[in-house]
């Protein structure tokens, strides 16, 4: 018979108050790391942000459109490699709940500036040479089922009106954090329609989107870009992609912000599961403690016999826990509206945080019992009536 | 022949709370190696705490307290429960068996310490269960035995290290007559055959007659009765 044993024995000597402490742990587990994906889904855009990218945008408010006519004169200040546009199309494809990103694009310099949309050579061809063509996002695709030639209608709300877009190209995302579930289509195409129903809604969009040849630049560059349009109907307002998204996310920042701290107040609600538990367990055990140093064993097998069991315990709720989270963040996302989250998986920093946590649990819970019982003699551990 | 525990002037008191609780009060004794030794008085004379003293598991305030040629007052306690594991064989009243250990998992619980493989912890294990005649119910867990057999498995526990003194507090306190009777046939055979010194505490006098030498303790000191 080994130590260990006794460990395992000893964590099922109440099987029911283990099974619950176990699920207690497994639960808070799933809910940390549903928590904490959340968490990293709101980041994505941060995370996929490149250096070398700036975004121009209105000054007042990102609602409001620019003149096409400001590609031009950016497009000539020193150090910017290349520009393009997009603008946000809104719209409902099927029915309000339907969402996903519509934008009207550049379809001649969209994808040189983002080399993450990975598209083959001959669907972006074919994209470029049809106004009303449009490429999804591979995750778009799966989700509905999109094949090229197939029609995609839209009824239009900022921009009125029947739509319908032909499938021409489903771009690949680079990176894990590449956002594979947008729809994109020719600015022009849109542009056109305004020129014929809404003349003075024509030739503006929603916002640039600048290369640089040196990020080191970027706050410079900013501010030659709105040095152009100081004083202007439409000033301007650049900063990097990676600003630019995470002002998105400060409107959120709030609810973002509760959301991880309750991640960790989960860690702490584990803690004390745990710790009840132990306690309880090592308060039943006091005289069995003051038998085991009676016969020999020393403080430091005590400590081995409390720590392993706090151990087990949590691991055993950690590794539960960790198993269930993948079907249990799959099913989330199943239910929330599509497209909220354009990425989301757990990520191995997730992964690791919920390990770290469970052993620190283990470790945590296990001191108080071991201090008692340490600091317990053998005389009024033997008096002691659990 | 030098005695195998030697107690001189020793005293011990206890704290509750603000009050200092004498217990013991300048006893001396020996004890030669091979005795049985029955300590008897009422309650709170100080007979259990002089038994713990031996065992090495309390430590007397003052005094000397030599056994089996240590003075176990001057040891620490990492090296008091090493010498506590090698010549002590304990027996307690209520049996403090294991609950989720098996019989002989109780009895291999002292060999663990030990450098013993598992063969020869296997036939120590073997050999105590059949000194104290529950080598047919070594698989079975303490509640699934009688009080009696408990505490046989607790003897055997004790025996199982051959220790080379058994203390014993109230061995048969809480037990029918007829287990008692077993229980105290048991010791004085482990006495008898095996040559162990054995130290009992009992409130019981039939327990005292299979004792060689029965000293009363009252308040603290060795009465003459």
């Amino acid at each position: 018979m080994k130590v260990f044993k006794l460990i395992f024995k000893n964590a099922l000597r109440h099987k029911l108050r283990t099974a619950l402490t176990i699920m207690g742990i497994a639960i808070a587990v799933m809910a940390f790391v549903l928590l904490r994906t959340v968490v990293t889904a709101w980041y994505v855009g941060v995370e996929a942000s490149a250096a070398n990218r700036l975004i121009t945008r209105q000054a007042v408010s990102f609602i409001f459109p620019l003149p096409y006519a400001y590609r031009d004169q950016i497009a000539k200040l020193p150090g910017v490699e290349n520009i393009t546009f997009a603008n946000w199309f809104g719209g409902t494809y099927i029915d309000k709940n339907q969402f996903f990103a519509r934008m009207a694009v550049d379809p001649e310099t969209m994808f040189d500036i983002y080399p993450e949309f990975v598209v083959d050579p001959a669907e972006l061809g074919a994209f470029k040479r049809e106004r009303n063509a449009c490429i999804v996002g591979s995750g778009l695709a799966q989700q509905y089922g999109f094949k090229i030639g197939d029609v995609i209608n839209l009824d239009g709300d900022i921009y009125p009106g029947k739509w319908a877009f032909v499938v021409r190209g489903i771009y690949k995302p680079r990176d894990k954090t590449t956002d594979a579930s947008q729809m994109l289509f020719h600015w022009q195409y849109v542009d056109e329609r305004m020129r014929r129903d809404d003349a003075a809604r024509a030739g503006q969009v929603g916002w640039y989107i600048v290369r640089i040849s040196d990020p080191a630049q970027s706050a410079s560059i900013a501010e030659q870009i709105d040095a152009l349009f100081k004083n202007s109907r439409a000033e301007t307002k650049t900063e990097t992609e990676r600003a630019f998204q995470q002002g998105f996310i400060a409107a959120a920042g709030t609810i973002i912000g509760s959301m991880n701290f309750m991640s960790f107040v989960i860690i702490g609600i584990i803690m004390l599961v745990v710790g009840n538990t132990m306690i309880m367990s090592a308060r039943e055990r006091t005289s069995e403690y003051a038998v085991l140093k009676t016969l020999g064993f020393s403080a430091f097998h005590l400590v081995g016999l409390i720590f392993g069991e706090s151990l087990l315990l949590s691991c055993l709720g950690g590794g539960i826990g960790l198993a269930m989270s993948a079907p249990f963040v799959a099913g989330f996302e199943a239910v929330i509206p599509r497209g909220w989250f354009p990425v989301f998986i757990i990520e191995p920093i997730t992964i690791i945080l919920a390990v770290s946590s469970a052993l620190l649990v283990g470790v945590l819970a296990s001191v108080f019992p071991i201090q008692r019982a340490l600091r317990t003699t053998i005389v009024d551990g033997l008096r002691h009536i659990g | 022949m030098d005695p195998i525990i030697k107690v001189q002037n020793v005293s011990k008191s206890y704290w509750r709370d603000s009050f200092e609780i004498p217990v013991l009060n300048n006893i001396s004794f020996d004890v030669p190696e091979g005795e049985f030794l029955a300590l008897m008085g009422p309650s709170g004379s100080g007979k259990t705490t002089l038994l713990n003293l031996v065992a090495g598991i309390d430590r007397p305030d003052k005094g000397v307290l030599s056994v089996a040629g240590t003075d176990i007052a001057k040891l620490n306690e990492s090296r008091l429960a090493k010498w506590r594991s090698t010549h002590v064989g304990f027996v307690f009243q209520f049996y403090n068996l294991m609950p989720v250990l098996t019989a002989y998992e109780n009895v291999e619980l002292p060999l663990l310490l030990t450098s013993l493989s598992k063969a020869e912890r296997r036939r120590h294990v073997e050999t105590a269960l059949t000194v104290v005649g529950l080598e047919d119910r070594m698989r079975h867990y303490p509640r699934q035995l009688s009080g009696g057999q408990e505490q046989r498995v607790a003897i055997a526990r004790a025996i199982a290290t051959d220790p080379t003194l058994l203390v014993a507090d109230e061995p048969t306190g809480d037990l029918d007559k007829r287990s008692a009777d077993e229980i105290l046939t048991l010791l004085e055979r482990l006495n008898k055959e095996f040559k162990k010194t054995i130290v009992m505490v009992t409130h019981d006098p039939r327990a005292a007659e299979k004792a060689h030498v029965v000293r009363h303790l009252d308040k603290g000191e060795f009465s003459q009765n």
